[in-house]
C-alpha cells in the first residue's frame, strides 16, 4: 500500500456496502490503490443503518441497484449531538463526479462538509469498479436471454419435427422463413408457436 | 406527429398503476407521448434518477418533495409534485407472534378501527416496538406517527421505526427484525401469502384521504417545460379515471402482474385494488372501501394543505419552525401547474387550492368549475382537524 496522495487522505474511513465478497475484495483493492483509506465492507442487509452507524465513516458506497440503500438515509436523520449528518454527495458542480457516480451504478453517501477534493480518488477509483460490475452485468444478462432464445427455438423447432416431419434444418428454415415474411425475429416466432401450443394442449 | 418519448421511473407497487395505464392503454399516446417506464429498486435511486435527470418524472412518496424543501434528506434539487397519483393504499400489519397476542387480548381484528386496534396494539407490544416503513419520508412514517402519538405512545422516541424496502418486508418480519410493518400494496398481502405475518389495520383507517404517491419532477423542469408537462398531467389523470370506473379494477391487476411491471400474481395484486383485502394465511378477509383512489373526489388534485400538513408532521418530529415549515413545504405542491394541465380538458376542478384538511365526515359537495365536484370523506381517527393557515 503507498500512501501516494499525501497526508489529506490519510485516515479518511470508507464502508463499503457488498454483499458479494469477490466485488467486495475488488473494490477494496483499487481503493487501496487510490490511496491511504481506513475501509470496512458490510456484507449484510440487516441493521445496516446501525452497522454504518457503529464504524461512523466518511464515506459510505452503495450499489444503486441494491434495495436496502433505502435503510441509509435513515442516516440523513441522524440528528444527535454525537450523531454525524450524512447525506448523499449531490454537488452537481464537482467536475461531473457525481453524475459519473450515479451512471456507473454507485451511490456514495458523505459527511457532509467533506471536500469535493477529498472524496475525488475514493469515487474515481469506485466508479471505475462500478463501470466495470455493470459492463458485467449487462453481458450476464445478455447471455441468459441468447440462451433463454436458444431454449426456445429449440423448442419450436423440436415440435415441428414431430408435427410435420420435418429434419432439424427443415424446421428451423420453416421459422427463418416465417420469421422474414412477417418481419419478426426468429425468437419471436419461436415463442408464439410454443405459446400456442401450450394454449392448445 | 411522432410521440415524445419520456423516461418516467415507478416502484413496483400497485399504486404505480396511473403511469402503468397511461401508457398500455394509450392515455400517453393520445397526448404523443410515449412512456419509457423504469422500474427503480429503491425510492432513493429513484429519487436522485429524477434529480440527475435520469427520468423526467416519476413516482414519489408524497412526503419526499416537501422534505426537499425543507432540507431533510438528501434531495439535491428541488421537486415539485404536479398531481397526486394515489390516495390512501397503505396496510399496517403485524408478525404472526404479534398478531396471537393480540387475539389472546381479545383484539378482533375488525380492520376499521383505528383507536382499538392502536390501543391493543400498544398493549400487546414489545418494549420498544420496531415498525418496519419503506422510507423515512412516506406516507407510512408519518400516519405510524401520528396514530401512535394520538393514542400515548410517544413517536418517535416510544418506537423504533426502521426503513425495510417493501419487497423485503415478508422476510423481515419473518426473520423477527420487526414486530410490525406499515407498506403499501400488494407487500402487505404478500407478507399474509407467506404466511409470516398478518394484517391489522388499512392507513384509511387512521386518515380516510391520505395523499399517498404524486407524480413528482424536478421544479426547473416542470417549470421550463409546460406543454410536456402537461400532456403527462392529462395522460395520467386520464389514466386515473380509467382506473376508477367499475370493471378496471381487476384489468388493472392483470397489466401489473406482467413481468415488466410487479411481477408478481394478479390474485395478490387484486385484494389491494378491490379493497378485498384477506388479513391472515387463515383466509378471513375484510372489505376496504376507498382502500385506494385514484381519481373520484378530486383525488389526484394536489392540495396545498396536503403538502402543509407533512410538512408539519416533519417540522415537528425535527424541531423545525412549524409555521415557516408549512409556507415552504405548500409550496410543493403544485397546484397551479395541475390547474393549467387541466383547464382545456372536463376536469371539474375545485375552486379553492387549500383546504381543512380531516373535516370532512361524508362526501361533501365543493365549489368547483363544473359545479359537479363531491369531495370523499376525510377524517383523521381523532377528529383532529388541520387549518394550513394555523398549523398548530
Amino acid at each position: 500500500m503507498t500512501p501516494s496522495h499525501g497526508p489529506t487522505d490519510r485516515g479518511l474511513s470508507v464502508v463499503i456496502v457488498e454483499s458479494d465478497r469477490d466485488r467486495a475484495m475488488l473494490i477494496v483493492d483499487s481503493l487501496r490503490e487510490a490511496g491511504d483509506f481506513d475501509i470496512h465492507v458490510i456484507s449484510e442487509a440487516t441493521g445496516l443503518a446501525r452497522h454504518i452507524q457503529a464504524h461512523n465513516p466518511d464515506v459510505v458506497l452503495i450499489d444503486i441497484e441494491n434495495p436496502s440503500r433505502d435503510t441509509l438515509e435513515e442516516l440523513a436523520l441522524a440528528s444527535g449531538p454525537l450523531d454525524r449528518p450524512v447525506a448523499m454527495f449531490v454537488d452537481r458542480s464537482a467536475e461531473g463526479l457525481t453524475d459519473a457516480a450515479i451512471e456507473a451504478g454507485v451511490s456514495a453517501y458523505v459527511v457532509d462538509g467533506l471536500k469535493p477534493d477529498r472524496l475525488k480518488p475514493i469515487l474515481d477509483a469506485a466508479v471505475a469498479r462500478f463501470r466495470m460490475f455493470q459492463r458485467m452485468r449487462t453481458e450476464l444478462a445478455e447471455t441468459k436471454r441468447a440462451l433463454e432464445e436458444r431454449k426456445v427455438i429449440d423448442r419450436a423447432k423440436g415440435m415441428l419435427m414431430k408435427a410435420k416431419g420435418l429434419t432439424e434444418e427443415e424446421a428451423y428454415a420453416l421459422l427463418r422463413k416465417t420469421a422474414m415474411d412477417q418481419g419478426r425475429k426468429v425468437a419471436d416466432v419461436a415463442q408464439a408457436l410454443v405459446t400456442a401450443a401450450g394454449l392448445l394442449s | 406527429m411522432t410521440a415524445t418519448r419520456l423516461a418516467v421511473g415507478f416502484i413496483p407497487l400497485l399504486d404505480a398503476a396511473p403511469l402503468v395505464v397511461a401508457q398500455e392503454m394509450g392515455y400517453a399516446a393520445e397526448e404523443s407521448l410515449d412512456l419509457d417506464l423504469l422500474r427503480a429498486p429503491s425510492w432513493s435511486s429513484l429519487r436522485d434518477m429524477l434529480v440527475f435527470g435520469r427520468v423526467q418524472a416519476a413516482h414519489m412518496l408524497a412526503p419526499v418533495p416537501v422534505a426537499a424543501a425543507l432540507g431533510l434528506g438528501g434531495a439535491g434539487a428541488p421537486l415539485a409534485a404536479v398531481s397526486v397519483l394515489s390516495v390512501n393504499g397503505n396496510v399496517i400489519g403485524t408478525s404472526r407472534a404479534l398478531a396471537a397476542r393480540l387475539r389472546d387480548q381479545g383484539h378482533a381484528f375488525g380492520f376499521d378501527d383505528a383507536g382499538a386496534a392502536g390501543r391493543a396494539l400498544i398493549a400487546a407490544a414489545p418494549q420498544p416496538l420496531r415498525i418496519g416503513v419503506p422510507f423515512p419520508f412516506s406516507m407510512h412514517a408519518e400516519l405510524l406517527y401520528y396514530w401512535l402519538s394520538a393514542l400515548g405512545l410517544p413517536a418517535p422516541q416510544g418506537v423504533d421505526i426502521r426503513t425495510v424496502p417493501p419487497p423485503l418486508m415478508a422476510e423481515a418480519i419473518a426473520a423477527g427484525e420487526i414486530d410490525a410493518f406499515c407498506v403499501g400494496e400488494p407487500w402487505g398481502s404478500i407478507v399474509v401469502e407467506q404466511g409470516v405475518g398478518e394484517l391489522l389495520l388499512p392507513g384509511r383507517a387512521i386518515w380516510s384521504f391520505a395523499p399517498e404517491k404524486v407524480l413528482a419532477a424536478r421544479t426547473d423542469w416542470a417549470t421550463a417545460e409546460p406543454d410536456l408537462l402537461g400532456r403527462l398531467i392529462r395522460a395520467v389523470w386520464r389514466a386515473g379515471r380509467w382506473l376508477d370506473a367499475p370493471g378496471s379494477r381487476s384489468l388493472a391487476a392483470e397489466i401489473l402482474a406482467r413481468p415488466e411491471y410487479l411481477d408478481l400474481d394478479a390474485e395478490v395484486l387484486d385484494r389491494g385494488l378491490t379493497g378485498r383485502i384477506t388479513i391472515a394465511a387463515t383466509g378471513e378477509q375484510r372489505d376496504v372501501p376507498g382502500n385506494l383512489e385514484f381519481h373520484r373526489g378530486a383525488a389526484s388534485f394536489p392540495w396545498r394543505s396536503q403538502a402543509a400538513w407533512i410538512a408539519v408532521q416533519l417540522a415537528a418530529r425535527t424541531g423545525l419552525d412549524r409555521a415557516a415549515a408549512a409556507r415552504t413545504g405548500s409550496g410543493t405542491f403544485r397546484s397551479d401547474l395541475y390547474r393549467a394541465a387541466l383547464a382545456a380538458t372536463k376536469a371539474d376542478l375545485p375552486g379553492a387550492s387549500a383546504k381543512l384538511e380531516g373535516a370532512l365526515a361524508e362526501e361533501t359537495a365543493v365549489a368547483s368549475d363544473g359545479g359537479h365536484l363531491f369531495l370523499r370523506p376525510n377524517r383523521f381517527f381523532d377528529r383532529r382537524i388541520f387549518d394550513p393557515d394555523a398549523p398548530l
